[in-house]
Order: C-alpha cells, then sequence, then structure tokens
C-alpha cells in the first residue's frame, strides 16, 4: 500500500469543509488550531467559492471523532470562519489531481501511456528518459494510479490534496435532470 | 468635501467614540503618529513602566468596571511584552484592546528596526487580531474590536497599525451597528439559550435531591449576579464560587459555600463531588476544579450554561448542555422553573441534603495554628486583619500563589467586581498593575493588591507609575522570602528537596524600594505590629502604600487536592484530619 493513501483507507478520516471569509492570514489561524492540539491535517486545498468574498478550505484530518468535534468548535470560534461542515466521505464527493514524472526509457514508454489511458489521464510532457502524466479523479482511484506508476521509478510526484461537495440526494439529482431535459 | 484627516486621529477619534477614558500604555518608534492626536484628546493616558504592566492594567481596569481596557504601545519588543497579558485577559475572558505600531507596510517582511510578526505571534492569545493595512479602514477595524472584545465570550483583541497606515490620510467614516455586523458574518454569538433546553434544566432541577450550582466567573461577565442569587433563593440550592466568581455570589449568604477546587475548602469541595446535579452557570470544569476528571462528581448529571459552544462537552459531556448569555438563561430557567411550581408540581426535599453541607461545614472550616507568642507571623492572621480592617467597598487584587489562594479563601466578597486576580494564566506580577488599573477604573473605591515577595519582585517598578499619575493604591507584600507555592509542593512532593525556591530574606528592602518610588514603606515582623500597620495604610490616601508582612515561610495553603488527586481525597490540615470520616 501506498504511504499516502492512509486517508482513503482509514476509517476515521474526516472531511471538514470551511468556509472562510477571503482574507490574508486566514490559512494561519485555521492551520494554526488544528497545529496547537497536536492534529495533522492530511490535506488540505483552498480556492476562493463562487462568492469572491469567501474561500473554501477542504481539510482532511486523520482523527477519532470526539477531539474533532472539539477544534470544530475552536475552529467556529475564529471570527473569519464563515460555516464549517464535516463532509461523511459516503455521503460526498471527492475529486483530486496527482502530477507525476515518471522515469522510463524510451522502449518501455508505451507501458505508462498505456497505464495511463487505461486510468483516463492525461500525458503532459515526454522527454527521453522520462514522462509527466497527470490523472484527476477520486482519491482512490488516485492512490491505484501512484502505486502501479511506482513500479517504474516516479521521480516527482504531487497531489493537491482533496476538494469535496456533498452529494446531492436523490431527489434533487432527479429534478436537476428533469430540469436538463425541459431546456 | 470630506475633510481628510490622518489614520492616526482616525484611531483616537474611533476610541474616543468608543467611549474609551484611558488608555495605559508606553510610546515608541512605530507608534508615534498615534501619540501626537492624543495630546489633544480627553482621554487620559498613563505611561506605565513596562509595555507588561499597561496590560495588566487594563485587565483590571476591566475586571472592575466591565468596561474593556485599552492599552497602546510600539512595534516589536513592546509587543512581545503585550504577549503575557494578552494570553491572561484570553485565559479569563477579560474584554480588552490592545494596539500595537507596526513597521511601515512597505518594510514588513524586512526584518527592519523592531519589527516583529505581532499578529502572528498573537494569534493564538486573542480572541481576534488584525493587522490593518489602509488608514481608511481604521474607525471599521476599532468598532470590530470593541465589538468582538465585548461581546460573546469576551476577550482581548489586537489592532497592528503600520506606521504609514497612522500617517496616511484618510475620508473619515463611522461605521453603522449595520455595517460591523455585515463586515462580521462569522461572528454570530449566540445569547438566549434554547428553551427546550431551558424547559429541562427546570425540571431536573427540581428532580434534584442533591444539587449544586457550580457559577463561574461567566456570572460576572454575563452581569447574572442578581440573577444568580434569585435562583439561588427560588431553589433553596448551595452555590459554589471558583476562583473566577468569587463575589459572584455573597460569602455572607447562608447558601454560599465559598471556592472549590484544588485549594478551596472542603466543604465545597466535597458538595460538588457529591452532588446529584451540578447547575454549572458560567464555568468550564479547569482541571483546577476538577482534580482527576474521571472521578470528578461521579453521580451528578450537568447541566451546563456556557455562551462558548466550545465549552460544551469539551472536559464533561453535559446532560443539558445550554449555550447562551448567563443572566438571560438563568432568568428563563427562573421562569421557567415558576411555572412548573405553579403548574403543582412540587421540588424535591433537599433538606437532608442541606444538613449534610451544614455538618461538613461545622466540622472543615478554614483553619491555621494561631500564633504562639515569639513565633514568626502567619499570613492568614495577616489577611484576615487585612479583611476586617478593610472600607466598605474595597477591591482585592492579588498575584499568584499562596497569597492568592489564601486571598481567596480568607477575605470575604460579598459584593461583585471586587476580586481581581489572574486565574487561567497564574501570571505572577500581575497584582500590582492590575491593581493601578482597578483604581483607575474605580477611583471612589479602596484598592488593595496582595502581593509575594516573589510576584512583587516581577512587576514593582509600576508603582512609580502610580505615583507620578497620582493613583493610590496599597499593598500588602507576604514576605516568605521564597517562591511559597514552589517551596509548598518541594516540601510535600519532593521529599523537602527545596530546589530554587529562596529568595533572600534581606533583598532587596522593600521598605526602601517602596519609599524609592514615592510610596510610604511600612514592615511588620510580629502579631502586634499587624493592626497599627493596617490603619496607617487605610488612613493613607494620597499616595501608594507598601506594608511588608515577614511571615511563616513553613505556612502550607490547605485544604489541598493535589495535580492528578481526586477530589475524594483532599488534604485537609493536617490538625483536622482526624475527623476525616465526616466527609463521606
Amino acid at each position: 500500500m501506498s504511504t499516502n493513501s492512509y486517508a482513503s483507507s482509514h476509517p476515521a478520516h474526516h472531511i471538514l469543509s470551511v468556509l472562510v471569509q477571503n482574507r490574508p492570514g486566514v490559512l494561519a489561524r485555521v492551520a494554526g488550531l488544528f497545529a496547537r492540539r497536536g492534529y495533522n491535517i492530511f490535506s488540505l486545498a483552498v480556492a476562493p467559492t463562487e462568492d469572491p468574498m469567501l474561500s473554501r478550505i477542504t481539510i482532511v484530518v486523520d482523527v477519532e471523532s470526539s477531539p474533532l468535534e472539539q477544534v470544530v468548535k475552536q475552529l467556529f470560534k475564529l471570527v473569519d470562519v464563515v460555516k464549517i461542515s464535516e463532509l461523511d466521505p459516503r455521503r460526498s464527493v471527492e475529486r483530486e489531481l496527482l502530477m507525476a514524472t515518471v522515469r522510463v526509457p524510451a522502449e518501455d514508454r508505451g507501458q505508462v501511456v498505456e497505464l495511463t489511458n487505461i486510468f483516463e489521464g492525461k500525458i503532459l510532457a515526454v522527454g527521453v528518459e522520462a514522462i509527466t502524466v497527470s490523472l484527476e479523479g477520486s482519491p482512490d482511484k488516485l492512490d491505484d494510479f501512484e502505486e502501479l506508476l511506482r513500479g517504474y521509478g516516479i521521480v516527482e510526484l504531487q497531489r493537491t490534496g482533496r476538494v469535496a461537495l456533498p452529494k446531492l440526494d436523490k431527489e434533487a439529482r432527479l429534478k436537476a435532470a428533469k430540469h436538463g431535459k425541459a431546456s | 468635501m470630506t475633510q481628510k484627516i490622518t489614520g492616526a486621529q482616525a484611531l483616537i477619534r474611533a476610541l474616543e467614540l468608543e467611549n474609551v477614558d484611558t488608555i495605559f500604555g508606553l510610546p515608541g518608534g512605530c507608534i508615534l503618529p498615534a501619540y501626537d492626536p492624543l495630546l489633544d484628546s480627553p482621554i487620559r493616558h498613563i505611561l506605565v513602566r513596562h509595555e507588561q504592566g499597561a496590560g495588566h492594567m487594563a485587565e483590571g481596569y476591566a475586571h472592575v468596571t466591565g468596561r474593556p481596557g485599552v492599552a497602546m504601545v510600539t512595534s516589536g519588543p513592546a509587543a512581545t511584552n503585550m504577549v503575557t497579558p494578552l494570553c491572561d485577559a484570553y485565559m479569563d475572558s477579560i474584554p480588552m484592546i490592545c494596539i500595537t505600531g507596526q513597521v511601515p507596510t512597505t518594510a514588513i517582511g524586512t526584518d527592519a528596526f523592531q519589527e516583529c510578526d505581532t499578529v502572528g505571534i498573537t494569534r493564538s492569545v486573542t480572541k481576534h487580531n488584525e493587522l490593518i493595512m489602509s488608514a481608511d479602514d481604521v474607525p471599521l477595524m476599532v468598532r470590530q474590536a470593541f465589538h468582538i472584545a465585548t461581546t460573546g465570550r469576551p476577550g482581548p483583541v489586537l489592532l497592528d497599525l503600520p506606521k504609514d497606515v497612522l500617517q496616511n490620510p484618510m475620508t473619515w467614516h463611522w461605521p453603522s451597528d449595520e455595517e460591523v455586523l455585515d463586515s462580521l458574518p462569522g461572528y454570530k454569538p449566540v445569547t438566549k439559550g434554547h428553551p427546550r433546553m431551558i424547559k429541562e434544566a427546570a425540571r431536573m432541577i427540581l428532580d434534584a435531591r442533591q444539587p449544586v450550582i457550580y457559577a463561574g466567573g461567566g456570572i460576572l461577565k454575563a452581569r447574572a449576579a442578581d440573577a444568580l442569587r434569585e435562583l439561588a433563593e427560588l431553589i433553596d440550592t448551595p452555590v459554589v464560587t471558583t476562583l473566577m466568581a468569587r463575589g459572584a455570589f455573597p460569602d455572607d449568604h447562608p447558601l454560599c459555600l465559598g471556592m472549590p477546587g484544588m485549594h478551596g475548602n472542603a466543604t465545597a469541595i466535597t458538595a460538588l463531588q457529591k452532588s446529584d446535579l451540578l447547575i454549572t452557570l458560567g464555568a468550564r470544569f479547569d482541571d483546577r476544579i476538577t482534580g482527576k476528571v474521571a472521578t470528578f462528581a461521579p453521580d451528578a448529571k450537568i447541566i451546563h450554561v456556557d455562551i462558548d459552544p466550545a465549552e460544551q462537552g469539551k472536559v464533561r459531556r453535559p446532560d443539558v448542555p445550554i449555550v447562551g448569555d448567563c443572566r438571560l438563561v438563568i432568568e428563563e430557567i427562573i421562569k421557567a422553573i415558576k411555572d412548573l411550581l405553579n403548574g403543582g408540581e412540587k421540588q424535591q426535599d433537599i433538606s437532608a441534603w442541606k444538613s449534610r453541607v451544614s455538618g461538613w461545614r461545622e466540622q472543615f472550616p478554614l483553619y491555621y495554628p494561631t500564633n504562639e507568642p515569639g513565633e514568626a507571623l502567619k499570613p492568614q492572621y495577616c489577611l484576615e486583619q487585612l479583611r476586617d480592617s478593610a472600607p466598605e467597598g474595597t477591591i482585592l487584587c492579588s498575584g499568584v500563589g499562596q497569597h492568592q489562594m489564601w486571598s481567596s479563601q480568607y477575605w470575604k466578597f460579598n459584593e461583585p467586581y471586587t476580586w481581581v486576580n489572574s486565574g487561567g494564566l497564574g501570571t505572577m506580577g500581575f497584582s500590582v498593575p492590575a491593581a493601578i488599573g482597578a483604581k483607575v477604573g474605580r477611583p471612589d473605591r479602596t484598592v488593595w493588591a496582595v502581593d509575594g515577595d516573589g510576584c512583587f519582585q516581577m512587576t514593582a517598578q509600576e508603582l512609580v507609575t502610580a505615583s507620578v499619575e497620582r493613583i493610590p493604591i496599597k499593598v500588602a507584600i507576604l514576605n516568605n522570602s521564597y517562591l511559597g507555592m514552589v517551596r509548598q509542593w518541594q516540601e510535600m512532593f519532593y521529599e523537602e528537596r527545596y530546589s530554587e525556591v529562596y529568595l533572600s530574606p534581606e533583598l532587596p528592602d522593600f521598605v526602601k524600594w517602596a519609599e524609592s518610588m514615592g510610596c510610604i514603606g511600612i514592615r511588620v515582623e510580629s502579631p502586634e505590629e499587624v493592626q497599627p500597620a493596617i490603619e496607617k495604610a487605610n488612613s493613607i490616601d494620597d499616595r501608594s502604600v507598601v506594608v511588608e508582612f515577614r511571615v511563616d515561610a513553613g505556612e502550607k495553603v490547605f485544604p489541598m487536592v493535589p495535580a492528578g488527586f481526586s477530589n475524594d481525597d483532599v488534604l485537609l490540615h493536617p490538625d483536622q484530619n482526624n475527623r476525616r470520616e465526616f466527609l463521606r
């Protein structure tokens, strides 16, 4: 198992979706709260939302649920934090992006290309001795891809950390489908 | 066209509009521009000798007035000197505004002279802080700061002002309440308790057979002392007042059991321990109260009223959590209880419980062995004499250590806002500057600072401030030549191996030191000298007085629940230990 697949394989991981005011220092405040209580942030993704005044921070934490309750309450005390939702991995859609440069001689390159195609990834750059590929998808899928690439020799790898939104419930999805048909 | 003013002028004008009457501070390079318009302002500035003093003065002021204390200092070392008072105010939920200078925006991040990352350093010790990057933002930031510091769970807010922001021109605009609220979409403290929870609490109170009201500092913050008294009398239930709540319920009230906790009295500790319902009001199950958490009040159901949702379930999971302002919630609980009673419900008979509690009180009064002739002066005796001679309404401040615990134990606090101390952080040196701030806030009151010889040496220089600014306070130093509380622990838990706790019997000369700072200095070495010295101190009101009591170094604070012990295993004074069985 790859070293960074912990969050997707471990049942105690939590995804917090934190809506904050888009201002300097907010990320430091949020991260500081986790650090002070000795929690490791597994991954973190930050970007402005549809409202440019607000940013969404998606945090994956590997803690048991009861101390997390305390962190969430403390987080909510930060003046810049507008809303916090804990996303249940079973009821949310998660996506992550992976980029990797793999050292592979020209004659074996086809295998990596094939693997990337199977996973529906992209070839970003090709060199004589190396190839850079990318894959966007669920963190589980990225874990599998990463493990298979490892056999070829990964030179550099970067994952973005996951972003997540709640799954639409069935009713909302059907309504959306009907609406789509009508228009 | 609106007239342009500078960011500094806007700052001072904004402070005036927030009804600030006093700033405690010390100027320096980057805050210089703010000190110029201060000359033309009605705001009184008190020039301290060390920035930490300014911070504790602001705290003392806030403690006794309920209004936020304001401290203003420059960048770099001045800002780092404010870290202790900020943390102290944060731990004890004291509303406080701290204004720091900062290097010009163009120099931030260049390791400029007296630059430090003030906002970064103080992030974890403030309720909120802001680096203001534009002069136009000054009024809104000041309004936000006062709003945040004084609402919800109060706390310190720091504003960091770069020198060019203070110097730049801006167009004055004083934001409306609505603008302030709109600018803080993430800040909405809940003040009204949940009606269903309040009903449930009322029912639980009527059903309890061994109830205790566990009152914390939140009572004072919420100005809920009257409501607390009404509730306690309505349900005829004993009240314990934590270190932060001394005075929130009158010590001379028959229902008052006094202070629980590590150095609480045996009755208050045991009443919590044996209770079947803790009506927790603005208290936070601090480790100094609970002792070993796993064995704390094992049979008690918990009603927990606190304005800070993060306190609910942090240490002990409540059966009925109520987030809200203590005063509003208590008033609602009273109403709900009256409704139930009017509807024909009856409160359980708690007379057996109350007589059990009275039995403990009779058996375990606070105790120390009285002086035999020729023996060293007992610190508790000095405090009792001080208490009995204190003019009506005296405010008592203390530092941290044995003298603090004896003060809380032996004083009679019959009025709220007459006790000022550093509870959560335990800041040695708090007493003298806090007393000065308290006297500024309540010039009509006598202010006594009880201090240890260790504490006094940390911040005594502020007595110069007191003399120069004509703020007459009274200081009682209980001088045992030791870091007394640490000595007590070494005696009890380190086999009397005294390591680095002996200060000096002769140095400094506290009387001469006091005199050199413009105060009257008095030394007391024997019991006969105690009363005349206190009378003399109380009769002087045109300058500060320092009374040094040379006290018995061997005296220890009892009762004691050592760290990690269960409250069941409270250590009584050895002379009372033979009656231990009564605590069952």
